[in-house]
């Protein structure tokens, strides 16, 4: 991935596990299915870490689809997607409220390292 | 329908076997991701917005109860208890982990299932009539053509890295009931002058971000000729279709720049270099085919079921059901019941699998095992009896799967849209549902017709909007939603491409907005007339410009 | 660059020479020098030609029975045109050997035989991602296919002959 289309400050980095295909999240040391446990960078070096580690995942095949999100953090700390489409993507799909992350339902078997 | 024989099966578990060799060779590095993506979509392997999706061929819409049974059976063990009907007639799961999928496939193949081809740029799932075999107006069952072309396309050596997508749609009616004129290549089987069958066909049709509709360039092909003629429209296109813009790259874009007459010329060149009857499939092996598709051993019936006009005059809904559902059958007695997989609220084309093996059992016991995939996300039971039609429906009640709107205005279309899908850019599931609680009024309903929506959520149009009455089109405008919204086209032998009305609207608006276009209908109808009718007798005047008054006072 | 066929790896006794001066047993030339090369092939030299997947049949038509290789080059393995070129030659008669060269996967090396292809001549990198084992193996993964007129072996053809057997 590429810094030219590295999106505003703060962000996080997300992608889905090659696997499982379930939505995991850059922690600072491994992926989590949690997004509360998102690592936000709110500078450019950290921004630079997060892609750093982006890269490193991908040519381990640990993960695919990796990119950096643009979040607002929310009144605890978390970071909260500002795109509608990263936002659904983080709970799991608005008309199914019984599905996905949002409804405590994870789709992973390991979590990647 | 058709059965695998030997040779059939051992294709469809080899490349099982061969699937599970890439995902290893992925996981070891062998393959990256760049070149695992088309392999894994050639199996019908889609990494979507949440999860992995499967997407699972149902070829020309044909299925046993045995098949939904093991699809239904999928849905539960490896999914989240559903499904979904797409507008190609193929099921989705949602929610399928790469490392389960070889054992998914394996399961498909017990029941002579694959994904084979339902994504990546080769030729896809061919598609069919949904009433084929049991329309009155057929002049030939499209089905053994499409297995014919199901085969013939299957690993197609040369053809599975073509510029972009391939899709193959057959008719053997009049009336077309399979969108042919949006498809690469659209086949309508008909009768020469001597009498001789043969096939029309268009190529260069298709939806997204062009819509074209495609062109006659052959009038009448034999059909012995037809994998040659086929091979050489597939040639032409392999060789110099575009390959440097992924937009410009499906066959319509280069029919339209060099014409189609220049297209055919093309295509009759080649036809004529090819060795034509080497290429063919024996006429034993044609006929072998058909006769897994011959006409089943019927009852004599009166035209008039006493049962059923007695049950009608009891039961008011069934009756409503009825006059809503039914489609008429070629054999007296019969009728062929469209299950609505568009109840008030639900996500269309989504089906759990409680209700895939309620059907499977429907099917089973009153229609000859045998059920018809939709391109409008339906279930059809082709051969049901008038008299058995009350205790269908009983069942249908029972499970949610009742609702009476078969080509009506709640008969949605719509694409997964970005609750699900990647590529979206929009939802479209919820507007569905918002219109349908909006016109669920059965009365209401009936008092306006036939009408068809159908809703993309983004321009790659799987939701077939620019074919509906009423399209819908999500996309993003500085950060929202935003829906635009087209009139008058059309899916059948009149296709048409619809025209936008204006700008986009927010999902707010949607249902106000539809509801001024159908008060403009009911006003101006003339007797019997529909409104696709309507429309094309006033234009788009009227219509847009109710759309663009605003009913509601400004937020 | 590595070399395979069917039977795993092969050297590559061609040497490339795009204006067709070098002086080989076997050298592969530019199309654009392909008749120069041929007109002046007075010393018994081996002559092979390399084209784009944008060069049609047509153009080659002339030398078939001259050359005794084409290189069809893959710009990228999702570039599937050299499949229908190969096939057009092999049906205008060309008996020499058809080479791929490009990054193709070993998925697409039986799609490449049953088109016509002898070999492959792939970049170091691929190759060294893809062993030569691998390749051999994927070329048998399926043992017939349906289609007429690619390679010995299909279904219907096995059909017709199960037929008459049971007649």
């Amino acid at each position: 991935m590429s810094t030219a289309k590295r999106p505003p400050l703060p962000v996080i980095l997300l992608a889905n596990d090659l696997l499982d295909g379930e939505v995991v999240f850059w922690t600072g040391t491994h992926w989590s299915p949690e997004p509360k446990d998102a690592r936000i960078a709110h500078d450019d070096a950290s921004a630079t870490a997060l892609e750093g580690a982006a890269a490193k995942a991908l040519s381990a095949n640990v993960v695919v689809d990796a990119y950096l999100v643009d979040i607002t953090t929310d009144a605890n700390g978390h970071g909260v997607p500002n795109h509608y489409r990263e936002k659904i993507k983080t709970e799991g799909p608005s008309v199914r409220r019984d599905l996905g992350k949002q409804a405590g339902l994870y789709n992973i078997v390991r979590s990647g390292t | 329908m058709y059965r695998y024989d030997e040779f059939d099966a051992r294709l469809v578990r080899e490349r099982v076997a061969q699937f599970r060799d890439q995902v290893a060779r992925r996981l070891d590095g062998s393959l990256s991701e760049d070149e695992f993506k088309p392999l894994r979509l050639k199996n019908g392997v889609y990494l979507q917005l949440h999860a992995y999706m499967l997407r699972i061929a149902v070829p020309y819409g044909t299925l046993s109860s045995r098949q939904l049974r093991q699809l239904a059976l999928i849905g539960e063990k490896y999914d989240r208890g559903y499904g979904h009907f797409t507008t190609r007639t193929n099921m989705q799961f949602n929610w399928p982990r790469l490392r389960d999928v070889p054992e998914i496939l394996d399961l498909l193949a017990d029941v002579e299932m694959h994904c084979i081809q339902t994504s990546g740029n080769c030729i896809r799932n061919v598609t069919a009539d949904h009433f084929a075999g049991i329309a009155a107006d057929e002049i030939e069952d499209p089905r053994p053509t499409a297995e014919l072309i199901r085969q013939w396309s299957s690993l197609h050596p040369e053809f599975d890295y073509l510029p972009r997508k391939f899709k193959i749609a057959v008719t053997g009616a009049e009336h077309d009931r399979a969108v042919v004129r949006a498809h690469d290549i659209g086949l309508r089987i008909l009768r020469n002058a001597k009498g001789e069958i043969g096939y029309e066909v268009m190529v260069g049709g298709g939806l997204g971000r062009t819509p074209m509709i495609a062109k006659t360039i052959r009038s009448f092909l034999p059909k012995a000729d037809l994998l040659a003629y086929l091979e050489a429209v597939l040639r032409v296109y392999n060789l110099e279709g575009r390959r440097d813009n992924k937009y410009k790259a499906r066959v319509k874009i280069m029919v339209h720049e060099i014409g189609a007459e220049e297209f055919a010329r093309r295509v009759e060149a080649e036809f004529a270099r090819l060795d034509g009857p080497a290429i063919a499939a024996d006429p034993e092996e044609v006929a072998r085919i058909a006769a897994y598709f011959a006409s089943p051993a019927y009852e004599t019936l009166p035209a008039r079921a006493s049962g059923f006009e007695a049950a009608k005059a009891e039961n008011r809904a069934f009756a409503t059901w009825a006059s809503v559902n039914l489609f008429t059958h070629k054999v007296p007695g019969y009728a062929a019941a469209v299950i609505s997989l568009k109840g008030i609220g639900d996500a269309p084309g989504d089906i759990t699998s409680a209700q895939m093996r309620v059907v499977a059992d429907l099917a089973e016991t009153y229609s000859l095992d045998e059920l018809r995939i939709t391109h409008a996300q339906n279930i059809v039971l082709p051969y049901v009896k008038k008299d058995d039609l009350f205790v269908v429906s009983q069942t249908l009640v029972e499970v949610g799967l009742a609702t009476a709107n078969a080509g009506l205005i709640t008969d949605i279309i719509a694409c997964p849209g970005l609750d699900y899908c990647s590529l979206a850019t929009a939802r479209s599931i919820p507007i569905a549902q918002a219109l349908a609680h909006r016109f669920a009024d059965e009365k209401r309903q009936l008092e306006i017709g036939e009408l068809n929506i159908k809703i993309s959520g983004c321009i790659n149009a799987c939701g077939h909007h620019h074919v509906g009455h009423i399209g819908i089109l999500g996309l993003e405008k500085s950060g929202q939603e935003s829906y635009q919204i087209t009139l008058g086209g059309d899916a059948t032998e009149t296709a048409a491409i619809g025209e936008i009305l204006g700008p986009g609207v927010p999902a707010d608006d949607v249902p106000d907005a539809i509801e001024r276009i159908v008060s403009v209908y009911l006003a101006q109808r003339t007797s019997g007339e529909t409104f696709i009718e309507a429309v094309r007798r006033l234009g788009l005047a009227p219509f847009k410009a109710a759309f663009l008054e605003k009913t509601h006072a400004p937020a | 660059m590595p070399l395979l066929d069917r039977n795993g790896s092969k050297l590559d006794d061609w040497t490339i020479s795009e204006d067709g001066t070098a002086d080989a047993p076997r050298i592969l030339v530019a199309f654009e020098h392909l008749k120069d090369a041929l007109a002046g092939n007075g010393r018994g030299r081996r002559i092979g030609v390399a084209i784009a997947n944008t060069v049609k049949a047509d153009a080659l038509a002339p030398f078939l029975n001259d050359i005794d290789l084409v290189s069809i080059a893959f710009p990228a393995y999702g570039d599937g045109r050299g499949f229908s070129i190969a096939k057009q030659l092999r049906h205008a008669g060309f008996k020499g050997t058809l080479r791929a060269a490009g990054p193709l996967i070993a998925d697409q090396f039986a799609y490449a035989l049953a088109c016509g292809f002898d070999e492959i001549d792939l970049p170091q990198a691929q190759a060294a991602r893809q062993p030569v084992e691998q390749w051999v193996h994927a070329a048998a993964s399926i043992s017939n296919t349906y289609q007429r007129g690619f390679g010995a072996e299909n279904i219907l053809d096995a059909r017709h002959a199960a037929r008459l057997a049971r007649k």
